[in-house]
């Protein structure tokens, strides 16, 4: 046993920083409960737990796995495991504005790579990465049900559709 | 039955099961990886595709996969079809294109299913040119090496670790073609069975840290036929060995033991077989001697005493026990245990062998849809049980599917339907227990008031067993609960044992379990007990070891023989003491080093249970042999340790004993509850096609140049005359086809399969029981119905103030076994010493984070942990630590701030 594999902590692999230890605000803690109290099982609850952290801060921290998954009755590797499955679930800090840009096979056919490859460009990052200035985050996301006015992408909660390589980034930049 | 018909043969095969595990019975090779025939199928991995047909005039076929298919009758199917080889072969080249392809440097390789199943799909060359995925590793504590990049995704571990073995800090991260499984922190897996990952794991993703820096291959090991010594379960296990060291402990199936799997004490707990500290020497005062001085030494001793007396051991074999009590008369042979753990084995071997209710093996175990377990924390007492226990609660699954007409390998299927339900478990015990997880109701109390409850449920059951006067309203609600639960299961299980150190626990859930008998034939019981060969001993009748320790202090006797017992964990330092500086002689034969050896003037150096033969009977009274797994003295012919009995049948050279069939032979004459053991394995004379059974694989490598150290001569192999399995790898091997008795299966390989997989080969039918029967002897023919017992105790009564407290002994999986716990890993990973209190006592003891215990008049300095389950009045220590006095059940300690 004397000598120690080469370990990385998950936890600085991505670049997250060591926060001050986690503490779930009442509000948080109401919500969830709230959310537990609508299933036979808490578990049930788990994505809706992790909405209401993300909706509050952005993402969801580290430090929240223990306590909520304390409250659904279960490991922190199962509520991980939900956290980590859904890629809307942001497990890294992400930016004000996410835009997430339809990778599948309609926009995919109709003009998606131009798209993508015009953002890249114009914000200086790509999926999974974030603008220096916290403005952006860019990610893929699957059919978003906008098929026939394709290429089509989401910022925040506002779909755009009919996208060319020209009107994109007056899109985006609308979003300070 | 069903009629199916596989590439236009017809075979007869059990509808219930899928086709997969149909066809692997009738010894047709399919591919998988995600099924496995304890955790089920989940169609996850698509290596198991066939080919299927509507009839038999269907020419097209469909692919469908074989574990997600019934084997109904009629079914027509074809693995040989060009389509199902081609789809197979693009299976597995899929799910390896993220595959390191590192076999060299792979702690998998070798005995790796993914291996066999490339060679099986014959995926020889890879096509994909692009980047890998590539993930980090975590650290996951002195146990378990992890290597992500070799993962293929059957999902195999979580649902073992999490499905099977209830563990929580495991799980499977990310989605699509990027999935990690890990921890969700890096750190140590908390699972005291977490060890099986390396077994369950297809890949070289999960491996063994312990082997890791003593490594070598597992054709290039040695092994025996071998059964682990940290509990009385008696698990069977294939210990591998090179260069005279034992290098890996792995699961050897048993169809009614361990099936697959072990608990982490016994796979990990080798260790202490491999310290260099230990006796491998005869010792007098101290001093490196040759055998023959410290015979004759010894010899001496005993012919010039007044009076020998011997003091046995329930970890040494019934062989070097009844050596030593043939030496110096029944009369003298006293018992190894403490004075009232030997009390408490005598009375389990009544209960169990002489009653009603015989001992219920450990798969039986799993069928029980109620069970209550009285006094035990079955995770550290018997750990295999608890993992039994497990799936016996999560058996509803089973029963639910079968309502709904879905069949029970359907592992999504069951686990849907069962969500978090369970059959009833009910655990009472002193203190929280690591089953108290699946457990419907629990109980904390000191004995008394558990055994209280326990009689209370059997005068439930029934009204003529004692009836418990002035029960208090809750303990009636709960006995009420627990008599209505077990009244109305089909296969209730009591588990209860010697752990809480009180007859009263054990004989009140012996009278539970025969009020069910009465009524319900399929009533199981299990009794644990203090060690791996506790009835052994108890067989042998041995005097009460108080009695030795007196007749030594007041000088009755003089010389003493002390075999494999560390007298001071048996009974208080002082009463030892004093017992031993009486003695004029004190012959010790051990193979560990201890506070006994060290006062020892003769120190006789005795085998491990790895180094040498003989038979031991775990809890249900089943006669195993473990085998010698290798010859130290091949390697360095100064070292002289050998088998207790062997030293014994030397000293007692009138015995005439040469190889130990003699002694297991004059054993099982002369005390005629031990005559089976003679059956526990086939003797020495015993041969395959005339052959004695290779303990090493055939491809075993490089013995020649083992000892090209000392000498570039290659010296004979080592002679075994004492089994009929050779010290090489010429012998029978089971490559020609003809079956090994399952007890002297040395290690688990079959054509094609070199993985822990290749049990599968060996059952009767797959997860059954070996061909050829289970290894062991049930020595227990089955007793009769007895009388309830009628002695039930009064409630505990706390002492309400001064700083005198009941002690109760804590168990713990890791750091409380003699052996085991001086194996490195397991001290890395067991607690330190500590003293448990009460949250409702800290300020009457006074204790502020530390507190000085005392005992017998031994005084401790440890560390607290407050206790919020602990009853009141109580204090707890953990059982068999270092640094822990020994005590007696029933003791009171005096704690106080310090
Ligand atoms: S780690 Fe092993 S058992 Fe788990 S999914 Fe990967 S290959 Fe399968
Ligand atoms: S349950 Fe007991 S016999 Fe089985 S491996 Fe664990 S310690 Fe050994
Ligand atoms: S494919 Fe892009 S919106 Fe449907
Ligand atoms: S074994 Fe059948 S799909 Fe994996």
């Amino acid at each position: 046993m004397s000598t120690p594999e080469t370990v990385v902590k998950l936890a600085e692999l991505t670049g997250k920083t060591q926060e001050a230890p986690f503490v779930l605000t009442d509000d948080e803690r109401h919500e969830i409960e709230h959310e537990i109290a609508h299933y036979p099982d808490a578990r049930a609850a788990s994505i809706g737990a992790l909405k209401i952290i993300q909706a509050r801060r952005g993402w969801v921290p580290d430090g929240a796995l223990e306590p909520v998954a304390k409250m659904l009755g279960i490991g922190a590797a199962e509520l991980e495991g939900v956290a980590t499955f859904y890629s809307l679930i942001y497990r890294k800090p992400v930016g004000r504005h996410v835009v997430k840009v339809c990778d599948s096979i309609t926009c995919f056919m109709v003009g998606y790579e131009d798209i993508k490859k015009t953002l890249e460009q114009h914000l200086g990052i790509t999926h999974g990465q974030t603008t220096a200035d916290g403005r952006f985050t860019m990610l893929p996301i699957c059919c978003i049900g906008a098929c026939d006015k394709g290429p089509a992408l989401m910022v925040d909660d506002d779909l755009h559709h009919d996208l060319t390589p020209d009107n994109v980034v007056g899109i985006v930049e609308a979003y300070k | 039955m069903a009629t199916i018909h596989v590439d236009g043969k017809q075979y007869d095969v059990d509808g219930a099961d899928n086709l997969l595990q149909a066809c692997l019975n009738l010894g047709l090779d399919i591919p998988y990886f995600c099924w496995h025939p304890a955790l089920g199928s989940v169609g996850a991995c698509r290596q198991c595709a066939v080919k299927s047909f509507r009839d038999e005039n269907d020419k097209m076929g469909r692919i469908v996969m074989s574990c997600m298919t019934p084997a109904s009758n009629g079914t027509y199917i074809s693995i040989d079809d060009e389509e199902a080889k081609a789809f197979r072969a693009t299976i597995v080249e899929f799910l390896m294109t993220n595959h390191p392809h590192d076999c060299p440097v792979c702690e998998e390789g070798g005995h790796c299913h993914l291996q066999d199943m490339t060679v099986m799909t014959q995926h020889h060359s890879r096509s994909y040119r692009f980047t890998k995925r590539t993930h980090l590793n975590q650290d996951l504590g002195p146990f378990i090496g992890h290597e992500m990049n070799r993962c293929i995704s059957c999902y195999r571990c979580v649902r073992y670790y999490k499905d099977y073995a209830g563990g929580t800090d495991l799980g499977v991260y990310g989605s699509a073609a990027n999935v990690y499984f890990g921890r969700a922190e890096e750190g140590t897996l908390e699972s005291e069975f977490s060890g099986n990952l390396t077994e369950v794991c297809p890949t070289g993703v999960f491996t063994d840290k312990t082997h890791s820096e003593r490594y070598t291959r597992k054709w290039d090991m040695q092994y025996a036929p071998s059964i682990c010594a940290s509990c009385s379960v008696g698990c069977n296990v294939s210990p591998g060995e090179r260069y005279g060291e034992i290098r890996r402990v792995e699961n050897r199936y048993h169809g009614e033991l361990n099936g697959y799997f072990l608990c982490d004490r016994g796979r990990f707990g080798y260790g202490y077989t491999n310290l260099k500290d230990r006796p491998r020497h005869p010792l007098i005062d101290g001093a490196t001697v040759t055998s023959d001085v410290a015979l004759g030494a010894a010899r001496g001793m005993i012919n010039g005493a007044s009076k020998v007396i011997a003091i046995g051991s329930p970890r040494a074999s019934v062989e070097a026990n009844y050596a030593l009590r043939t030496m110096v008369g029944a009369a003298s042979f006293y018992d190894g245990h403490a004075t009232q753990e030997g009390e408490l084995v005598k009375l389990a071997l009544q209960i169990v062998r002489d009653g009603p209710v015989p001992a219920t093996t450990i798969t039986a175990m799993e069928d029980a849809d109620a069970v209550l377990v009285l006094g035990e924390d079955i995770t550290a007492t018997a750990p295999r049980m608890a993992l039994a226990v497990r799936q016996a609660a999560r058996g509803k699954g089973r029963a639910l599917a079968d309502e709904k007409k879905v069949s029970d390998w359907q592992a999504i299927s069951l686990a849907d339907l069962l969500q978090r339900d369970s059959y009833p478990v009910f655990v009472a015990s002193v203190d929280s227990t690591r089953l108290d997880d699946i457990a419907h109701a629990t109980v904390r109390a000191a004995p008394e008031d558990l055994a209280r409850l326990g009689f209370a449920v059997a005068n439930l059951l029934d009204a003529s067993s004692p009836a418990v006067a002035g029960l208090d309203e809750a303990t009636a609600a709960q006995a009420k609960a627990i008599a209505d639960a077990l009244a109305a299961a089909k296969k209730p299980l009591i588990i209860s044992g010697t752990g809480a150190g009180s007859t009263a626990v054990m004989q009140a859930a012996a009278n539970i379990a025969w009020a069910l008998k009465a009524k319900n034939d399929a009533t199981g019981l299990a009794l644990t007990l203090p060690e791996a060969n506790s009835y052994g001993l108890a067989m042998l009748e041995p005097q009460p070891l108080a009695d030795a320790l007196e007749a030594l202090a007041s000088g009755a006797a003089d010389t003493l023989v002390v075999l494999e017992n560390d007298l001071y964990r048996r009974a208080p330092k002082a009463v030892v003491d004093a017992a031993l500086a009486k003695v004029k002689s004190l012959i010790v034969i051990d193979h560990t080093a201890t506070d006994a050896t060290a006062r020892a003037q003769v120190v006789l150096p005795a085998a491990t249970v790895f180094e040498g033969d003989g038979t031991v009977v775990n809890y249900e009274g089943r006669a195993q042999r473990h085998f010698q797994v290798y010859d130290p003295k091949y390697y360095d012919a100064s070292l002289a340790q050998v088998e207790s009995w062997r030293w014994l049948a030397v000293l007692e050279a009138a015995s005439g004993w040469k190889i130990l069939d003699d002694i297991t032979g004059a054993c099982a004459t002369a005390v005629s509850g031990l005559a089976g053991i003679v059956d526990a394995a086939p003797g020495a004379a015993f041969r395959i096609d005339g052959l004695k059974i290779a303990r090493e694989p055939h491809r075993y490598s490089g013995r020649t140049a083992m000892r090209a150290n000392q000498a570039v001569s290659e010296i004979r192999q080592p002679v075994d005359p004492d089994t009929p399995l050779s010290f090489s790898m010429e012998g029978y091997n089971g490559v020609g086809g003809l079956d090994r008795p399952a007890a002297l299966m040395p290690y688990a390989w079959a054509p094609g399969w070199n993985s822990p997989q290749s049990w599968n080969k060996f059952q009767q039918e797959i997860g059954g029981h070996l061909r050829g029967g289970d290894p062991g002897k049930l020595l227990f023919a089955g007793g009769a119905t007895q009388a309830y017992f009628t002695d039930v105790p009064a409630a505990f009564t706390p002492s309400g103030s001064g700083s005198g407290f009941r002690v109760l002994p804590l168990h713990l999986h890791f750091g409380g076994d003699e052996l085991s716990s001086r194996a490195e890993p397991i001290r890395e990973r067991a607690s330190t010493a500590f003293v448990a209190i009460a949250r409702a006592d800290v300020a009457r003891a006074g204790v502020n984070g530390h507190a000085t215990v005392s005992v017998d008049g031994e005084l401790v300095q440890l560390p607290t942990f407050i206790s919020d389950t602990l009853p009141a009045g109580t204090v707890g220590l953990p059982a068999g630590f270092a640094g822990v006095p020994f005590v007696a059940y029933g003791v009171d300690a005096t704690v106080s701030g310090g």
